[in-house]
């Protein structure tokens, strides 16, 4: 009796302090760049252009920057995703379709850095062949679609296989073709639950660093092309963090808190638009 | 089990938070404040001036040249950072030079360009000149690698320069030296900037680049710690009078050859000769 009282408490604060988290962060973001908001307002933060050390503090280049490489990213990733997770569950024999899992599993292990490093020394040199300097919204996009493909296949495949068993067996029996099992029954049911994967994955997106500051060529512009360099406002944290002080570093923090506004928009609007399909 | 193993861990936590606090409080401690750019390395040789004095402790603030010499003056550091050599209106000051820091330009090795002149380079950089053509080289098109705002190397190179960052046309913006690097030996033709210390290591153990000097001179780590280089400035520590005790012990550990491969390892130059 008195050690499931203490293992409640125990769950209960933990899920309160997952949840403050996110309070904290917030609440620390907010500090750190209210003063120069106050000083310089909102609109500062969307006019002109990024030049920190002359007070010129513009995020909308670097905004529609993420923008543009996680949604890429995403929209190569999913498809390519699904169809992976379709092969699994319904083309490939038994034994390989496990295997194959397994090898996606440990590629969504591998750490973004190591993708960047590869798409810094092979692919960039690579499209730079083509269209120089190679560093590009491109080759943004190419290694974040790389990044979370194992993750979209992992979330579509568990949502594919939560399909009843009976429904995919009495399809069968009425004499539904493989295509028209998956297209009529499979995907519809998973539908939700693979949604879910890619809202989380561009969550991901948007929020990678590392891989994506080595192979954008980070110059601050609104591209005009694939093959332009971009900077992302996680790249631009990453670049100037270490050096910044002052204004200079309160511009940063507000990176950090219009980032996390956008995430949360789009978490948002996923959940209602997800919420209008099930109703 | 579980109601034993979190309060078991919750005893050590505490217990460890009143040791450090502890340890801290009867610790001899020295305070730097100032550049940024001596800061990181200051920190590493704190960490091990530590180790061979238990209960000293290396304070190590941020802030800026001026600021680290200005918290010298008012008594608020015992020992200031400042990455360029003192001015006539700092003769209160003591400087203690712990290691140089300089800056070379870089191509990939294929390019036949092997000199650019100061004018030249601010052409290129300034997107005035923008094919390899108009130096001397093949007809093809420069990628201009610039450093992200901030950077201390960034600064030295506008500054001889007398350049502004905003007239600067960049094709990609990197953040460290290994990302110049890597971005020059994989693009034929780009040119970048970079400290001495990395490119030439980097250099010798076979990346496809090449450095070149500006003011006609050679870049290099030998012409740096000789003087002639323009583009480089030393790395001082600077004390208010001569130093005593604890603060002699740290500086004269800075100045020695015990912290060589510290020095190397951020990429500066050794005030040390092997």
């Amino acid at each position: 009796m008195r050690t499931s009282r203490i293992f409640q408490l125990s769950l209960k604060t933990s899920a309160l302090l997952a949840a403050s988290v996110l309070f904290f962060i917030v609440f620390f973001l907010i500090c750190e760049s209210a003063p120069l908001l106050s000083k310089v307002g909102f609109s500062a933060f969307f006019e002109l252009n990024w030049h920190p050390l002359d007070g010129e503090y513009s995020l909308s280049a670097m905004l529609v920057g993420s923008l543009v490489v996680a949604f890429g990213a995403v929209i190569v990733a999913t498809p390519l995703g699904i169809m992976v997770a379709l092969f699994g569950q319904f083309y490939a024999p038994e034994k390989l379709a496990k295997a194959y899992l397994t090898m996606i599993e440990l590629l969504a292990g591998v750490p973004s850095v190591v993708y960047g490093f590869w798409g810094l020394t092979i692919l960039v040199p690579w499209i730079t062949l083509w269209a120089p300097p190679g560093a590009s919204v491109l080759a943004g996009i190419i290694v974040l679609a790389m990044m979370i493909l194992p993750l979209v296949v992992l979330t579509s495949d568990a949502a594919l296989s939560s399909v009843p068993r009976k429904y995919l067996t009495s399809a069968q029996a009425l004499g539904l073709s493989r295509w028209g099992i998956i297209y009529r029954l499979a995907l519809p049911i998973a539908t939700p639950g693979i949604i879910s994967g890619v809202i989380l994955q561009s969550g991901r997106a948007l929020g990678e660093t590392m891989a994506v500051l080595m192979v954008t060529g980070n110059v601050v512009q609104i591209p005009s092309s694939w093959f332009q360099p971009v900077r992302t406002l996680t790249a631009n944290i990453a670049l100037e963090m270490a050096y910044a002080v002052g204004d200079h570093r309160q511009a940063l923090f507000m990176s950090g808190t219009v980032l996390l506004l956008l995430t949360i928009i789009i978490v948002a609007l996923a959940h209602y638009a997800l919420k209008e399909r099930r109703a | 089990m579980r109601k034993k193993g979190f309060w078991q861990i919750l005893l050590v936590t505490v217990m460890l938070i009143t040791l450090s606090a502890c340890e801290r409080s009867n610790a001899l401690k020295i305070t730097l404040t100032g550049s940024s750019t001596i800061a990181p390395l200051m920190m590493e040789f704190g960490r091990a001036f530590e180790k061979l004095h238990p209960h000293t402790r290396i304070d190590v603030q941020t802030g800026g040249s001026s600021r680290g010499i200005e918290d010298t003056r008012a008594g608020l550091a015992d020992i200031g950072m400042v990455s360029r050599p003192l001015t006539n209106t700092e003769g209160d000051l003591i400087a203690h030079t712990v290691a140089y820091d300089g800056i070379s330009l870089i191509i990939n090795k294929t390019n036949p360009v092997s000199v650019l002149s100061d004018e030249q380079i601010i052409a290129i950089y300034q997107g005035k000149v923008n094919n390899w053509q108009t130096v001397g080289g093949p007809d093809q098109e420069i990628t201009v690698v610039n450093k992200a705002e901030g950077r201390s190397t960034l600064e030295l190179f506008l500054k001889y320069f007398k350049l502004q960052n905003k007239q600067i046309k960049a094709d990609i913006i990197i953040g460290d030296n290994q990302q110049g690097i890597k971005t020059v030996a994989g693009n034929l033709w780009a040119i970048a900037y970079v400290s001495i210390g990395s490119a030439e290591y980097e250099e010798q153990h076979g990346s496809a680049i090449k450095l070149l000097g500006v003011g006609g001179k050679t870049a290099s780590t030998k012409s740096v710690k000789q003087g002639y280089y323009p583009l480089s400035r030393p790395l001082n520590i600077v004390t208010k009078g001569a130093p005593q005790g604890l603060k002699k012990e740290f500086i004269d550990f800075a100045q020695s050859s015990q912290v060589v491969d510290l020095v190397n390892q951020q990429y500066f130059i050794s005030i040390v000769t092997p």
